[in-house]
């Protein structure tokens, strides 16, 4: 049932593909978990954990500590012997296509690349008046611990808020002059979120020239990873998705040479 | 406040000279702005002076009656003057038989308003107009007898710190059940989170709500609930459970009063956190803060304020003297506002990455500095959030040296830290787990402000003056702020540096930013009666 394995010649043959968790001693398979259980604690509360231990394929488990949090939960630790084993082989990961930059770096590729600011219009559209996800990418405050896209030296942002109508974002993407547009759909119904980008999209495609359309991106927990062609945009993003993805990303492909359009565009001669 | 129960923090030695000179620079900074803000209203102002004359709910929409009605007059006759005067000539006129009626004919671009040309007619409506606001006014001094009545039968907390814990669900019925499930276990102060986004929102939302992002819409309905809920556990526990919310974004004032009605005991209120981490206009900011403040006053809120934010974007100890001038300008904006000082819950936090020597030496430093400056204040000590990295075996020691510091000098609120900080919202176990690491810490080491004396000149006390003067540094570099247009021959050195991005790294010019359409400059004819009556402390 195990794929043939061919190890890399350089590798020790000793290396092997099968592995097991380490407590103390090669293959003793110790791991330590810990959960609450909905019950009181009593004899039977740690019955059940042990239970719970069992079939998550801890034999044997051991109850190290258990405690009542409350009338109605007990909190418990459980160490064992996981009979599960690893097959180091199977182990498939999948890439993220550009790498993550932190801040600085997002600053010295665009200062270095694009010699001029990034410039990112933000919105949300249609009815949605859910700023959070905008928000969370492009404010300062940015989100699960990483600063937004205002917080970089090298990228301007201009965030027009919720219930943005697409032409205005056209309008605003042009007056911008913009590198990039992100949209943001949280809160959808009957597949709004789906209308809603697919219009954004064509909008852009029909105001601008072949090959200088902004790139396109859209956020919210409702979209599907992948659906980024038929909805005619360049990037998906998903929920918990964080301000530093989004601005690797954009480095990645605004200042990558795949996209020669977009360097070092010509100063507009007037206002 | 009920006095502490462990001895008085330890000294610091600090030389009382510079300590007056650093409050007289806040106040040098800060008076051309509270001079700015009595030239100013905004829509929030005018909306919160409505709710206080008891204009509530929202239309089919759920767009409030407030919005609609201060929409109306500003179209017709502009801001400048005050909302109330076209207001309540427009009840006087009958154009509508009550207030309520009046906001819904208006949104249906149904009533005509003016400013009364006639003395007699404008002397009338203003007098309506105070006279209805009043009532308002009354309710939040009822509610706050109501809370000295309760904290009497019930109790406060024994110990200090109290210990303030965090619930977001998103969903009032769900929050409810978890707060008071907080209390038995131990918290003196639920703080409800909001949903994320609800700070750039110019409207407040209506009703029970349930859903939310990462939090839950702060509402009259909401409000009362949860106050509601935490009475009853405080009659439980025999100990007065306070409440808290954040008075902050575009719709502070509103929410303030709204807190005040409701009797929450805690509002999040920041000076500058709005204008440079939501870029909501500077104007806007310190105009909606001052009457936001002037209920808190009234109301017997305490505010918590938001230095913690400056350290999260940067480094804790280059920027230990922010937290000191933004304490500062918090303190004079507070107390010009009516706060006293046991209403000032001066914000400040352990920050300070843990791979740094000495790092706790410092944050014992930095801790007892803002014990020092402020004595009165029940300041509010937050935990690691920027240090956490998903381990959460090393997060429990750090959010244990944290707990140790709050005991160590005397700290006033305590923000439990969760060691599943950036990882999850906090399970069930994992704010029991917080409770017992702030029990033993207490219970083991609350008595050492007895025994903990740093040695004169040595370096808890050489840090803490260092911090101390580099934010004299700073207040006086702002003082003598040239880059600003001078206008009218006014100067705001402090909005100056705002624009010029001193704090936070943040460019926020006074002419930018959201929420700016929604100010106006009064006329010289603005009423306000909520104002004067705040003003005038009337009960």
């Amino acid at each position: 049932m195990s794929a043939p394995h061919t190890p890399d010649l350089g590798e020790a043959q000793a290396r092997p593909s099968v592995i097991r968790p380490y407590g103390d001693m090669t293959g003793d398979g110790m791991v330590q978990v810990s959960f609450t259980l909905p019950v009181p604690h009593d004899k039977r509360a740690e019955g059940a954990a042990l239970q719970l231990a069992a079939k998550m394929g801890l034999s044997p488990a051991l109850l190290v500590h258990a405690k009542g949090m409350g009338p109605d939960h007990t909190f418990f630790v459980v160490y064992g012997s996981v009979t599960h084993l690893v097959e180091l082989d199977k182990v498939q990961v999948v890439e993220r296509d550009f790498p993550l930059l932190s801040a600085k770096e997002v600053n010295a590729a665009i200062k270095k690349q694009l010699q001029r600011p990034l410039v990112v219009v933000g919105a949300c559209i249609g009815t949605d008046a859910h700023t959070v996800g905008i928000d969370a990418i492009l404010n300062i405050k940015g989100f699960a611990g990483e600063k937004g896209l205002e917080y970089y030296s090298e990228i301007t942002v201009v965030n027009l808020g919720a219930q943005v109508l697409v032409p205005e974002l056209v309008e605003a993407a042009r007056e911008h002059r913009a590198d990039a547009v992100l949209v943001s759909q949280v809160v959808t119904q009957r597949d709004a979120h789906i209308h809603n980008t697919t219009q954004m999209s064509a909008a852009f495609r029909e105001a601008y020239p072949a090959g200088e359309v902004p790139l396109l991106i859209a956020g919210g927990p409702r979209f599907e990873e992948g659906s980024a062609a038929t909805l005619g945009v360049d990037r998906i993003f998903g929920k918990g998705t964080t301000p530093g993805e989004v601005a690797s990303y954009l480095v990645h492909e605004l200042t990558s040479p795949r996209r020669p359009t977009r360097q070092a565009r010509p100063e507009r001669k007037s206002a | 406040m009920s006095p502490t129960t462990v001895a008085p923090p330890p000294k610091l030695d600090l030389d009382p000279g510079v300590v007056r000179k650093a409050r007289k620079l806040a106040e040098r900074l800060g008076e051309p702005v509270v001079e700015m803000t009595r030239s100013h209203t905004t829509v929030s102002v005018e909306r919160a002076t409505l709710r206080l004359a008891g204009l509530a709910g929202a239309d089919h929409e759920r767009v409030p009656w407030v919005n609609h009605l201060v929409d109306a007059v500003r179209d017709q006759v502009g801001l400048e003057h005050g909302v109330t005067t076209p207001v309540w000539d427009a009840l006087r006129r009958e154009e509508a038989p009550d207030l309520l009626t009046l906001a819904q004919k208006a949104s249906a671009g149904a009533v005509s308003f003016r400013m009364p040309e006639k003395k007699g007619e404008l002397s009338a409506a203003r007098r309506a107009a105070r006279a209805a606001v009043r009532p308002g006014l009354q309710k939040i001094d009822r509610q706050r007898a109501a809370r000295d009545r309760l904290i009497a039968r019930h109790g406060d907390p024994e110990r200090r710190p109290w210990i303030y814990l965090i619930v977001a669900t998103g969903d009032i019925y769900e929050d409810i059940p978890q707060a008071q499930a907080a209390a038995r276990e131990g918290a003196d102060i639920i703080a409800v989170i909001r949903s994320t986004g609800q700070s750039l929102l110019d409207y407040v939302p209506e009703g029970a709500t349930r859903e939310g992002f990462a939090g839950t819409y702060a509402t009259q309905e909401n409000f009362r609930l949860m106050r509601a809920a935490l009475d009853d556990v405080s009659k439980e526990l025999g100990r007065y459970v306070r409440l808290t919310n954040y008075a902050s974004g575009l719709c502070m004032p509103e929410i303030a009063t709204l807190a005040g009605l409701e009797r929450l005991d805690m509002m999040l209120n920041d000076s500058m956190y709005g204008i440079l981490f939501r870029d909501i206009n500077p104007i806007r900011t310190f105009v909606d803060q001052r009457f936001s403040r002037q209920i808190h006053a009234r109301a017997g809120i305490i505010i918590n304020t938001g230095e913690d934010n400056y350290l999260t974007t940067a480094d804790a100890v280059e920027a230990a003297h922010t937290v000191t001038v933004s304490q500062l300008m918090n303190e004079y904006f507070g107390k010009e506002a009516g706060l006293e000082d046991w209403q000032l819950g001066l914000g400040h936090a352990f920050e300070i990455n843990p791979e740094v020597d000495d790092s706790f030496r410092m944050e014992l430093a930095h801790a007892l500095l803002a014990r020092q400056l402020f004595p009165e204040a029940p300041l509010k000590w937050m935990p690691p959030t920027k240090h956490m990295t998903g381990d959460i075996f090393r997060g429990y020691l750090l959010d244990g040296f944290f707990n140790l510091v709050g005991a160590m000098t005397g700290q006033s609120i305590l923000l439990v830290g969760m060691m599943t900080e950036a990882v999850v919202t906090p399970w069930l176990s994992d704010r029991d787990l917080a409770l017992q690491n702030v029990r033993y810490v207490q219970r083991a080491a609350g008595g050492l402000t007895e025994d903990f004396h740093p040695p004169r000149d040595g370096f808890i006390q050489t840090r803490a003056r260092q911090v101390l003067s580099e934010a004299v540094d700073l207040l006086e570099q702002i003082t003598s702020h040239e880059h600003g247009k001078v206008s009218a021959g006014t100067s705001t050195p402090l909005l100056e540096a705002i624009a010029d991005g001193t704090f936070g790294l943040m460019k926020r010019p006074a002419d930018k930013g959201k929420g700016l359409e929604g100010v106006a400059r009064r006329a010289d004819d603005y009423d306000n009666p909520a104002i004067t009556l705040l003003e005038e402390g009337a009960k």
